[in-house]
């Protein structure tokens, strides 16, 4: 069990605590209060499924933020082998806010690119809190046309609050960066997979999510701009940021919905971060079936595949 | 009385804005950068560009297109596309309303074909009035049915951009408008065809970092803002001033974004140049 509480779980961790204060008491006085025990837990339970059955997305933001929800990383330790980091984009520098490498994938090599946090302050500064600057999206590129050289298949992990907004992103060609990602992924001769683990923040998350199969864990979001960012922009409002998470629809059902994704994996109840390894497994079986499926496809058929996909986005009326 | 020589005189401060309201509409603009007043018929002349500083005012896309290509080519294309409302939300309907009428556009670009001296390409050009040139679904499928016109017709793509980014009220189907316009543009290249850009004040998010930057020839005009984030975001984040002259087409010329910077009176010139030094046409790349 997590550590760190969200403020709608609080009333069942208040529950589960007085069950355990419960448990021991009977066990020190030696008095038998199981039934109270027995109904206190039922009544777990249910709190349990009200709770995390019916989140909210503005909830669904707070667990896809939280601290201790698995990043990047701990994918590629827990679904990966022989993970092997490369680093630098032949430019500039290497931007240690996106991670890549080359591994094993139930013994296929793959390209594995991500956005990483960092798991403590120190860390964070020195991945930018997951928010890459241009060299961290060539980085991404540069691995990606190796990939596509030795007919590697490319899994990405998106998990960003966006590109990162600074005068050297800027100098350093921020727009220019992501254009050339969003186009030459559009027509890298291999199988491209990406997920949404956490959050997709806008031109940042999509430059590494032009694929063929889009995936969105349960609790993740993905949007054009933060919902802070919305309500101040639009609204004025700073304020109204979960009135903005409502309206943007930027949950993994609404993008279904919209037909921005192909697939929502579930997560374990309560977010990804209540159990890690049951999360990864979760994870590894959908990046199996989605693989296999792309592996049986001509390569021209999925190029032709994916660019229908984004091709098609997109509503208005002929008035 | 003889304190009051003593006293401190109370000035009333007057107002800039008090000045303006005396310049008969129509007739007079002030120049935002140097103040000097000027008579709208010169700007005509000069393209919007003030006669003392060289300041470029924004210009709407029928006013460009008319700058730009021979006299009665424009042919429009998907003239009769407009938005749809694909999240449902609140008062967009009737900010497209107000912007249509305002503009009397039905959207932020106008595509088309038209000859440049002679030359037939297909163009598009955005409108910084129409919500900002915000891009949303209309934006990205003209500008994508402009890129694939190119392609069946063999013809040089030529866009005129300005835009404060991503059209924030359609969300993050907005945002897959950058990765529709990209995929597009990879079928251009491949196919050997010329694609020139010209950045126009401002040309700043989802719009630069998808079909704006990935010309073959990026010309700017002078002083536009160019840039991924908007210099308010920037100082927001990084909490301090920008440096002079930050984002400007002549920051990016400096850094080697852009190939050019053009004045505004120029551009037709400098297409025409461009364009007569592509006449051969593309080869399949395949």
């Amino acid at each position: 069990m997590s550590s760190l509480l969200m403020d709608f779980e609080k009333p069942l961790a208040e529950l589960e605590a007085k069950i355990n204060e419960l448990k021991n008491f009977s066990s020190e006085k030696g008095l038998d209060l199981t039934e109270e025990i027995k109904t206190l837990q039922t009544r777990a339970e249910h709190l349990k499924k009200e709770i995390y059955g019916n989140l909210s997305p503005w909830q669904r933001v707070i667990i896809a933020r939280h601290p201790e929800r698995p990043g990047t990383i701990d994918y590629i330790k827990m679904i990966f082998a022989d993970f092997m980091e490369m680093h630098g984009d032949r430019y500039f520098g290497d931007d240690r806010s996106v991670v890549g490498g080359i591994a094993r994938f139930h013994g296929q090599p793959v390209t594995v690119i991500g956005h990483a946090k960092g798991k403590d302050t120190k860390e964070n500064l020195a991945r930018n809190f997951g928010m890459a600057h241009p060299e961290g999206n060539r980085k991404a590129l540069r691995l990606m046309e190796q990939a596509e050289k030795f007919g590697r298949p490319v899994i990405t992990f998106v998990d960003t609050k966006g590109a990162y907004c600074g005068i050297g992103a800027e100098e350093r060609g921020q727009a220019w960066a992501i254009s050339a990602n969003l186009t030459r992924m559009s027509t890298l001769r291999v199988p491209v997979i990406a997920v949404i683990i956490g959050e997709g923040g806008s031109g940042g998350a999509l430059a590494i999510a032009v694929g063929d199969h889009i995936m969105m864990l349960e609790n993740a979001i993905y949007s054009v701009i933060s919902p802070e960012s919305f309500a101040s922009i639009l609204w004025k409002d700073p304020g109204r940021t979960q009135d903005a998470v409502e309206a943007m629809k930027m949950t993994a059902a609404d993008l279904k919905e919209l037909g921005v994704i192909d697939e929502i994996v579930p997560e374990p109840l309560g977010g990804a971060h209540k159990n890690p390894e049951e999360m990864a497994r979760i994870l590894g079986k959908s990046l199996e079936k989605a693989l296999s499926a792309l592996k049986k496809e001509p390569i021209e058929s999925i190029l032709e595949n994916r660019y229908k996909k984004f091709r098609g986005i997109g509503q208005f009326v002929s008035g | 009385m003889l304190k009051d020589l003593f006293r401190k005189p109370k000035y009333v401060t007057v107002h800039a804005d008090t000045v303006k309201k005396d310049i008969p509409e129509g007739l007079l603009q002030k120049c935002p950068v140097c103040s000097e007043i000027l008579f709208i018929k010169d700007l005509d002349k000069t393209l919007k560009a003030c006669t003392k500083c060289g300041y470029h005012f924004r210009m709407g896309a029928r006013e460009r297109i008319n700058s730009v290509v021979d006299e009665g080519s424009f042919v429009e294309l998907d003239a009769v596309l407009e938005s749809g409302n694909p999240l449902g939300f609140g008062d967009y309907p009737e900010k497209i309303a107000e912007a249509q009428k305002i503009s009397k556009l039905k959207e932020a670009v106008i595509t088309g074909e038209a000859a440049i001296n002679g030359n037939q390409v297909v163009i598009g050009v955005m409108d910084p009035f129409f919500i900002m040139g915000s891009m949303g679904s209309v934006v990205g499928e003209k500008v994508t049915r402009a890129i694939e016109r190119a392609i069946e017709k063999r013809l040089p793509l030529i866009i005129f951009t300005a835009s404060g980014g991503a059209r924030m009220q359609e969300g993050i189907i907005s945002l897959m408008q950058m990765a529709k316009t990209c995929g597009a543009l990879a079928r251009l290249h491949k196919a050997g065809l010329l694609y020139i850009t010209v950045l126009t004040d401002p040309t700043t998010g989802g719009v630069t970092a998808s079909f704006a930057s990935m010309a073959d020839i990026i010309l700017a005009e002078p002083g536009a803002l160019i840039g991924f984030a908007g210099p308010r975001v920037i100082e927001q984040a990084m909490k301090q001033k920008l440096p002079e002259g930050f984002q400007t087409s002549e920051f990016l010329l400096e850094h080697g974004f852009v190939d050019m910077v053009v004045p505004r009176t120029q551009i037709r010139d400098t297409l025409v140049k461009l364009l007569d030094l592509h006449t051969t046409g593309g080869t399949d790349n395949v």
